[in-house]
């Protein structure tokens, strides 16, 4: 209990940092009226929209007032068309997470095996081609994967659409890009870890007492291989999220990428700040979720840290 | 349990003499093209990279049927010669990675070796600080403050420094930490060397493989921390130009003129992919925790 207690402790914290920073970073930049109102308007127009913005008040009443508006669920109106900026960045959520959870399962699906099928096949041929395969993968730009595959099957084969989010069909390029290069990742990282694990002595006596090839892998080895892995998904999701904007870009897809993009050219602070919000908590769930899953396949985890704190 | 990442080891047959391996060998020539571009492009270059010429507009590389050969490359929406561009772009790309590189490192460095060496709460603080730029999206945060900032070139690079200087932090004082108790530092420090002496002549060369082997996981991540945001248009902007602004440019033009963008997205390929590759043979030599 004291240790899910410190993992939210620790996960509240950070959202309080990631607030405060892009807070007092943006609220630095400049003030948002010079940008977002017309050059020659008059000084009355743009005290009216600084003080219906908030802008007018001292910065530090400014972050006290937002903290408190935070707590309660308000996370400010849009600069540009007044809606509520929580709203707007919610109704992008479900096409980021479809974006998003299609390239982990592309990720794990195609990373988990190719990485057991290397560490099985040490040295062989097959193993020279995945890692050779993996370094290629995650090498390879977000943004020039993209361009490529639009070429060759939006432009050249006229297979898949270049751009949108209506049908399944558009959902295949922009996941692939996003997931290709986890997968590289993750092929690896299954790669050293099952290497690590298959000349452990409990592998040892699984052979003696007789179990086979395919029970050894699946029961024996792989939960033990995939713990540093559920670390690395865990760790690689902040990372995700960034590449995840260049993606959404690239592909014209409809998610928070595109809102932060076109949020951030046309000064929206209030949506700029509730999309880092919604990430940095993302970020923050996917972290708790790793610890969870990670006491969940590795017991030690759980006794060591109860043991720890007495 | 500790995260591990295990290069292959490079196969005994293709090699060139000196016992370096094929592949590690091209990607060391490539890596040297590269920095003989980040140095010497304005003398490379056969036309100046801002050069407009309409009359040869969008004329395509070489191989290609209406290639011209004053432009091996062609020539963008505007007539400008895509090599020079190119050798522009590249040297811009190279420069702010080893700038940001370099800043990060530093930083990095000399905060893990105050961590270890101090201890206490400022070792606590540092390594919550580490904690804290490792739980934050950068990328995204760089966007925002890049947006509203503005084109400033100092911010920008101030940004690619603070990218992955955790990493450094992180892996200099757990190095420190283990070195300090070792035979050779305890000896100088009994010959009453101080601790400022004992660091930088004594810990810092021999904890400087594993670091030199961070440098080289870095520099390609930084490389598309800058491509990336260029490509969105919040890095280095037009006048200026890099691979990745050159990218985005030609993204416009992939129905007629697929070539302005995949030149330099594939230059930016073989960079990231010739330090990966050199990184993974370091770190094979380097790090004799992986050998068994």
């Amino acid at each position: 209990m004291r240790w899910v207690t410190i993992k939210s402790l620790r996960a509240v914290l950070t959202m309080w940092l990631v607030v405060t920073f892009v807070f007092f970073v943006l609220r630095l930049s400049g003030d948002p009226t010079d940008v977002l109102l017309p050059d020659d308007i008059d000084q009355a127009t743009r005290d009216f929209y600084r003080t219906l913005w908030g802008l007018d008040a001292p910065l530090w009443d400014q972050y006290v007032s937002y903290l408190r508006g935070l707590a309660h669920g308000d996370f400010g109106i849009s600069f540009r068309n007044n809606q509520d900026a929580f709203q707007l960045v919610r109704d992008r959520v479900p096409k980021t997470a479809l974006l998003g959870g299609t390239a982990i399962a592309i990720a794990l699906l195609l990373g988990v095996p190719l990485g057991v099928l290397a560490a099985l096949y040490r040295d062989s041929w097959l193993d020279r081609t995945v890692m050779g395969l993996a370094v290629f993968g995650f090498s390879m730009p977000n943004f020039f994967l993209g361009i490529l595959l639009i070429l060759i099957f939006s432009l050249q084969l006229r297979w898949l659409p270049s751009s949108g989010s209506g049908t399944w069909w558009h959902l295949i390029m922009p996941a692939l890009t996003l997931g290709t290069g986890f997968a590289a990742q993750i092929a690896r990282y299954t790669r050293s870890s099952m290497i690590d694990v298959l000349s452990k002595p409990y592998m040892r006596t699984a052979r003696s007492k007789g179990a086979g090839p395919a029970r050894r892998v699946g029961l024996h080895a792989l939960p033990n291989a995939s713990v540093p892995v559920v670390t690395i998904l865990g760790l690689k999701v902040g990372e995700m999220l960034g590449w995840a904007v260049v993606t959404e870009t690239v592909f014209a897809w409809p998610g928070i990428g595109r809102l932060l993009t076109n949020a951030v050219a046309t000064r929206d602070l209030a949506v700029v700040q509730c999309i880092m919000i919604v990430l940095a908590f993302t970020m923050v769930s996917a972290n708790v979720i790793v610890d969870l899953v990670y006491g969940w396949l590795d017991p030690r985890v759980r006794v060591g840290a109860g043991a720890r704190q007495r | 349990m500790s995260v591990i990442d295990r290069p292959l080891a490079a196969r005994r047959r293709w090699r060139i003499p000196g016992g370096v391996p094929l592949v590690v060998a091209l990607a060391m020539g490539f890596m040297a093209l590269m920095f003989v571009v980040m140095i010497f492009a304005q003398l490379i270059q056969p036309y100046a990279f801002e050069h407009i010429d309409l009359m040869n507009r969008m004329t395509p590389p070489l191989p290609l049927e209406g290639a011209d050969w004053r432009h091996p490359l062609g020539t963008d929406k505007l007539g400008r010669d895509l090599f020079s561009r190119l050798l522009i772009g590249a040297q811009t790309s190279m420069l702010l990675a080893l700038l940001g590189t370099c800043i990060g490192a530093v930083l990095g460095i000399a905060l893990g070796f105050f961590a270890a060496h101090r201890g206490g709460l400022l070792d606590e603080a540092i390594m919550t600080l580490v904690d804290f730029q490792a739980a934050m999206p950068w990328f995204i945060i760089a966007l925002a403050i890049l947006a509203f900032m503005g084109n400033s070139m100092l911010i920008f690079i101030l940004i690619m420094g603070l990218y992955g200087w955790e990493a450094y932090a992180r892996v200099t004082r757990g190095l420190v930490l283990g070195a300090r108790e070792q035979g050779y530092a305890l000896a100088v420090r009994g010959l009453g060397a101080k601790p400022r002496w004992i660091y930088l002549r004594h810990v810092l060369p021999n904890i400087s493989g594993p670091l030199l082997v961070q440098l080289t996981i870095n520099f390609p991540n930084t490389i598309l921390f800058e491509t990336s945001l260029s490509f969105l248009g919040l890095g280095i902007r037009p006048p200026m130009t890099s691979l990745g602004q050159m990218l985005g440019e030609g993204r416009d033009y992939l129905i007629n003129a697929w070539w302005l963008a995949v030149i330099p997205g594939a230059v930016i390929f073989f960079t990231t992919l010739s330090m990966s590759v050199l990184g993974d043979w370091l770190r094979a030599r380097l790090d004799p925790s992986l050998e068994n």
